[in-house]
């Protein structure tokens, strides 16, 4: 690691970029954002290649200190990688996702999302308190631009939405940062990291921070703005809301909230089993009963967060890195799942399922990835949702064998969902005249897609060039969380094996099952 | 060797469905048939090495798949004797269905597809028998869902495809459920996802409890249970077996194939790869036992009553598997294994023979509108017999019998020897081998006997008004061509001629028929034979019950004879009601209507369900939605908030109906100021 500021470069390449497309005509105002989104990714991906897995927690470390505390510092861990990596994945697609239906205003646009990115990068890369906040904030009001001007017909009131949950939590997060500040004396976050506050200061902060990062996750009953915004924003911004924006929740849970306050994590895990049981029956059923496709993905989405929150929550190797996992997978799936419904919105401008139909006759190639990304979000093993699920869910299932069960319901209820809208839009017989007519993907759209697949697939299969960078950050959560760790509850642990009785003729167990102990 | 085996059909079905436009549908049928040909090829010097007792157990690591903390698991292969005995069924019954698949495919557009299904299917069913844990297992059973779907629903056009295909991995996706939970509470309890650690530990905790979900069980029953689900979703035990029958929708080969001969007989295997576990829990055996009699008898007399001769068949394979549970229950893992082999032949035979008379009688499956085939299409007749002769299990002691006479009577004796529940099973047993006999021979007699009755069937008479009925997808331009044929039509045939399939499709019906009715003959001793058992499944870490197969051979002579005896009768039974006196069945419909409706009608588990689960889903999802999220959030939240604003300010109402940039500066600029005030009064 040489001490070439490559964090810096990030940020400042899709910021100048962003400022270049404000003065670009349209054409060019595209191709500089393509060009800046795919250096971007080509630093990271450098950056990744540099990354060294089992050498120091924070790599890539730059500190430029500013006005009073306020510094510009930066650093990344492995999680922290892979996220900055999702976005810088994420974003040249979504460039090219919109490069026709985009159509006024090109340039402001592309500015919108290059700043978007800028911001992303900044999060994942903060390392002081207030930077991170502000980056943190700032990232919503580039998302009510995009959602604003660019958006469907009811796009004030999703707007207007958005802005309200968001608002509220995060005046109570500031001030619990504030609160912090003033407590430890730092805005230094690895030193925060391992800083123990005072046990019921914790719960006030971890209910602050809750507020904020419960609605950004979102957790029920705090999610009803997603679903307005997904259906608001145009095809990239649900791409980059679901991929992206969606993860900063579960980020700010597991870098701040549960090893900064792992005594009130431990005490209010009850709150997030408990929502997080809700959201996955609760959304998985509203979403089976859903007629436009962007409502639809987004309540699913609301389900798989559910599932993050609680394997985060379960406190331990597998259940983080399952959430952890699932946030990637996620990112990725439901990105392609909302291009996929984006493709034919750009064809036929209507997003109601039973406008379409019979698609696999004249898009055979379109109903393959559509395919394989419906069959990623149900989490079938070979792809990246199942490495997720079952991971986290069998890290769930150490911590309480309840919410493992509820939170398994999932696969059944999702896999109706998703296979019930496929068959609506893809299969059945070919008969709307104007679906007929819908030509199948184009090259620019096998760009998107044909990347997403690829990765969705990797990670499925070799999940371990994700897991790898991730593993020591998670394993330093795991321990910092330990000693607050409830004990093991009744119904966990495998009771001692009695010696066997009896060593008779075919094996006697001595079984009193039902017995309640 | 064992990796040429298993990616072979993957890599056919990559190149055939992704490639096909590149390289043409005859290209890519030849590339999945010959594939299939191949592994099968090599699967039996593998399985013939077992049984001669010169394999070797031996596990092939391909690539490491996941590790988090303690858990870790690889992509491997494992091959052992059990594994040797899917690997020939597999590859064998899907070779055959490739082949056979040229001709009942032949007229359709999409074969590419359906071939490249066929080969992927295939894959991932090697994947379930060669895993060496639990989730590579997982992997498989998942992955052979997913083809099942895809070919269920392969003719996408038909709406009732559609459903089927769903409702098929929708109730499996329940069973999944159950074997999720299963691999967390192995984890948890062994601390390792890999079948030879687990079964090598599996003993020392019987007798241990833990707790799920608030109640305190003996450990190896509650997992052994979890797991049990996820086999009785996939081999379509009693509760969770109403997707096999709609699963037919699919074309034939696709049922022979996967809902007969291997998919279903998933859950089979699994009881078996994990005997060892099940072995340390009385009441997982006997829930197993009880599960697999009832499932038995459930199926076996709905069989009686259907008329659609693909769900006689479905019906009868749900039977069958309850045979082959009940026999695992009883500890005779052996006998399971030797059933599921024989009935892969046999079954998969009929399951062909019934595509050859499909496409005999251009798609009618009815069998009230068949009759008097033999004739028509002979080969296609005596393979059918011969399936039969293997199912119901014909055969002299002691000299020679059919596959299923062998299998089916090792499993009632060695229920019968295992004594206490096992003789329960056991008459049950005896009183469905009676009713196998009574619905098989009914399929045949109704099939391929008594007089025609083709007229009455939309289907024969659609291609017979088209003239040309080999090729009546081709000819329904509306061309004036044909002649009037009701004129010389006969009475019953409408004028129709069934004609025998073609060679691609008898061959594969002529292959089966050598297995249907050598099989059990050739294979009996490794199976279920004590000494020659032993060596066979040693290595496998099957529990093969040496004792108890000893005990079986020794049973008393009349429980040897009575499955034949029963068979008779049931053969006599069918004889009288549908070729002796046929109207028979018309009166004892009319004098019992109320018991055939309830046995026509599947026992009401669809409309049970459907009133149960799937209505309520939908209606509590609306609920939800509407009335939680709209009227109850959105209206004491946001909304309540804005109409609170409202009310209270100009300023607010100004804000509101701005644009949307005005709310974004201004928290912006609130930000600002509050970081800006907090950082000048407290740092």
């Amino acid at each position: 690691m040489s001490g070439f500021p490559i964090l810096s470069l990030m940020l400042a390449i899709p910021a100048a970029a962003a400022i270049a497309c404000l003065f670009a005509g349209d054409r060019l105002a595209r191709l500089i954002a393509l060009g800046a989104t795919v250096v971007a990714f080509v630093l990271g991906c450098v950056m990744w290649a540099q990354f060294d897995i089992g050498g120091p927690q924070w790599q890539f470390t730059e500190r430029a200190d500013l006005f009073g505390r306020f510094s510009w510092a930066l650093g990344i861990d492995g999680m922290a990688l892979m996220l900055i990596m999702l976005s810088v994945f994420l974003m040249p697609l979504c460039i090219l996702a919109s490069w026709d239906a985009i159509k006024s205003r090109v340039g402001l646009y592309m500015a919108m999302f290059l700043v978007m990115e800028t911001i992303m990068i900044g999060v994942f890369c903060a390392q002081d308190l207030l930077l991170f906040y502000i980056f943190f904030e700032a990232g919503l009001i580039p998302m009510y631009f995009i959602i604003g001007i660019w958006g469907g017909a009811n796009r004030k009131y999703a707007a207007y939405k958005f802005f309200l949950y968001t608002l509220l939590g995060s005046v109570l997060m500031l001030i619990a940062m504030i609160a912090m500040i003033a407590e430890a004396g730092t805005t230094d976050i690895p030193t925060l990291l391992n800083y123990d506050f005072p046990v019921e200061m914790q719960t006030w902060l971890w209910l602050a921070f809750f507020a904020s990062l419960a609605v950004k996750m979102p957790m029920w009953p705090v999610h009803t703005w997603l679903p307005d915004a997904h259906v608001q924003a145009p095809t990239a911004g649900s791409m980059i809301l679901a991929g992206v924006l969606l993860k900063l929740g579960a980020y700010g849970f597991i870098r701040f909230m549960m090893p900064m306050f792992p005594d009130a994590s431990a005490q209010l895990m009850w709150i997030v089993f408990g929502l997080s049981m809700v959201a996955v029956v609760y959304t998985s059923l509203v979403a089976l009963v859903q007629s436009d496709m962007k409502k639809l993905i987004a309540y699913s989405s609301v389900a798989h967060m559910a599932i993050v929150t609680a394997g985060l929550f379960a406190f331990n190797q597998q259940g983080m890195e399952g959430a952890l996992i699932i946030m990637l997978s996620h990112g990725v799936v439901s990105a392609a799942l909302f291009f996929c419904v984006g493709v034919i919105y750009d064809r036929l401008h209507t997003r109601e399922i039973d406008r379409y139909g019979g698609l696999a006759v004249n898009m055979p190639a379109y109903a393959i990835f559509f395919m394989l990304f419906t069959m990623a979000s149900i989490g079938l093993p070979g792809t990246s949702g199942f490495v997720g699920e079952f991971l986290s869910l069998a890290g769930i299932y150490e911590a309480s064998s309840w919410v493992a069960f509820v939170c398994t319901t999932g696969i059944i209820l999702g896999a109706a969902y998703m296979l019930y809208l496929y068959r609506r839009v893809v299969f059945g017989e070919l008969t709307k005249d104007d679906v007929k007519a819908m030509p199948d993907l184009n090259p620019r759209e096998w760009a998107v897609l044909a990347p997403l697949a690829a990765v969705a697939l990797w990670m499925g299969v070799y999940p371990e060039s994700f897991l790898a960078p991730m593993r020591g950050d998670v394993t330093t959560v795991v321990a910092r969380l330990a000693p607050a760790k409830p004990a093991g509850d009744a119904h966990l642990a495998a009771g001692k094996p009695q010696p066997a009785k009896a060593q008779g003729e075919t094996a006697h167990g001595s079984s009193h099952a039902g017995g309640v102990q | 060797m064992i990796q040429a085996i298993v990616f072979l059909p993957l890599l056919a079905a990559l190149v055939a469905g992704l490639g096909q436009r590149a390289i043409g549908p005859f290209a890519a049928k030849l590339i999945t048939t010959g594939a299939l040909f191949t592994s099968a090829a090599l699967s039996w010097p593998i399985f013939l090495s077992f049984v001669m007792g010169g394999g070797e157990a031996e596990v092939v690591t391909v690539l490491h798949w996941v590790s988090s903390g303690a858990l870790q698991f690889n992509w491997e292969l494992r091959v052992d004797a059990l594994t040797a005995v899917m690997l020939v069924v597999i590859t064998t019954v899907s070779a055959l269905v490739h082949l056979y698949s040229w001709g009942y495919m032949e007229e359709d557009p999409d074969q590419p597809r359906f071939f490249a299904y066929l080969s992927l299917f295939t894959f991932a069913m090697l994947m379930l028998v060669t895993a060496n844990n639990l989730v590579q297992m997982f992997f498989g059973w998942e992955g052979v869902g997913l083809a099942s779907y895809l070919l269920i629903g392969f003719w996408y056009k038909k709406p009732s495809a559609n459903a089927a295909a769903i409702k098929a991995f929708v109730v499996n996706r329940v069973g999944d459920l159950g074997f999720m939970l299963g691999i967390f509470g192995t984890f948890l309890v062994f601390g390792t996802v890999s079948i030879p650690e687990i079964l090598a530990a599996a003993p020392g905790m019987a007798g241990s409890t833990i707790s799920f979900m608030g109640m305190r069980l003996d450990t190896m029953t509650i997992l052994c249970l979890l797991l049990f689900i996820g086999a009785m979703g996939k081999s379509a035990q009693l509760g969770l077996h109403t997707w096999l029958p709609d699963a037919m929708e699919g074309p034939t080969p696709v049922s022979a194939l996967i809902h007969a001969a291997t998919m279903v007989t998933a859950g089979v295997f699994m009881v078996c790869r994990l005997s060892p576990m099940f072995e340390t829990s009385d009441v997982a055996q006997g829930v197993v036992m009880f599960v697999g009699a009832v499932t038995c008898f459930f199926a076996a007399t709905v069989a009686t009553t259907q008329w659609d001769i693909k769900r006689v068949i479905a019906y009868s394979t749900c039977s069958q598997l309850g045979y082959m549970f009940f026999a695992a229950g009883a500890g005779a893992y052996g006998a399971a294994m030797f059933h599921l082999f024989t009935h892969a032949f046999f079954k998969a035979l009929l399951f062909l023979g019934a595509g050859s008379v499909i496409h005999a009688m251009h798609h009618e499956q009815d069998m009230r509108y068949y009759g008097a085939l033999r004739k028509e299409i002979p080969i296609t007749y005596w393979a059918m017999m011969l399936g039969t002769l293997a199912i119901t299990g014909v055969g002299i002691y002691g000299v020679f019998g059919f596959a299923g006479f062998y299998s089916k009577d090792g499993i009632l004796e060695a229920a019968f020897a295992s004594g206490g529940g096992g003789v329960i099973a056991f008459w049950v047993g005896i009183f469905v081998a009676f009713l196998t006999s009574f619905y098989s021979w009914r399929l045949v007699f109704l099939t391929f006997h008594g007089k025609p009755r083709w007229a009455a069937s939309e289907h024969i008479q659609h291609a017979v008004h088209d003239g040309h009925h080999d090729h009546p997808s081709d000819e329904h331009a509306g061309h004036d061509t044909h002649h009037d044929h009701a004129a010389d039509a006969h009475e019953g045939t409408a004028g129709y001629h069934p004609h025998e399939s073609p060679i691609t499709m008898l061959i594969p019906l002529i292959l089966l028929s050598v297995g249907a009715v050598f099989a059990g003959f050739a294979f009996k001793y490794p199976f279920i034979y004590p000494e020659e058992g032993l060596a066979f499944w040693s290595g496998s870490m099957l529990a093969f019950d040496e004792h108890l197969m000893h005990a079986a051979h020794e049973v008393p002579l009349w429980v040897k004879w009575t499955p034949f005896t029963v068979m008779a009768i049931g053969l006599f039974l069918a004889w009288n009601s549908y070729i002796r006196n046929t109207t028979l069945p018309a009166r004892f419909v009319a004098q019992f209507g109320l018991l055939h409706q309830f046995l026509f009608n599947k026992w009401y588990f669809d409309e049970l369900y459907n009133i149960v689960f799937v209505k309520p889903a939908f209606a509590i999802g609306r609920f939800f939605w509407k009335r939680g999220d709209e009227q109850t959030i959105d209206r004491f939240g946001p909304d309540g908030m804005a109409a609170l604003v409202q009310g209270g300010s100009r300023l607010a109402v100004r804000l509101q109906s701005g644009y949307v940039y005005g709310y974004a500066f201004v928290m912006l600029l609130g930000l600002v100021g509050l970081a800006s005030w907090a950082m000048v009064k407290f740092l």
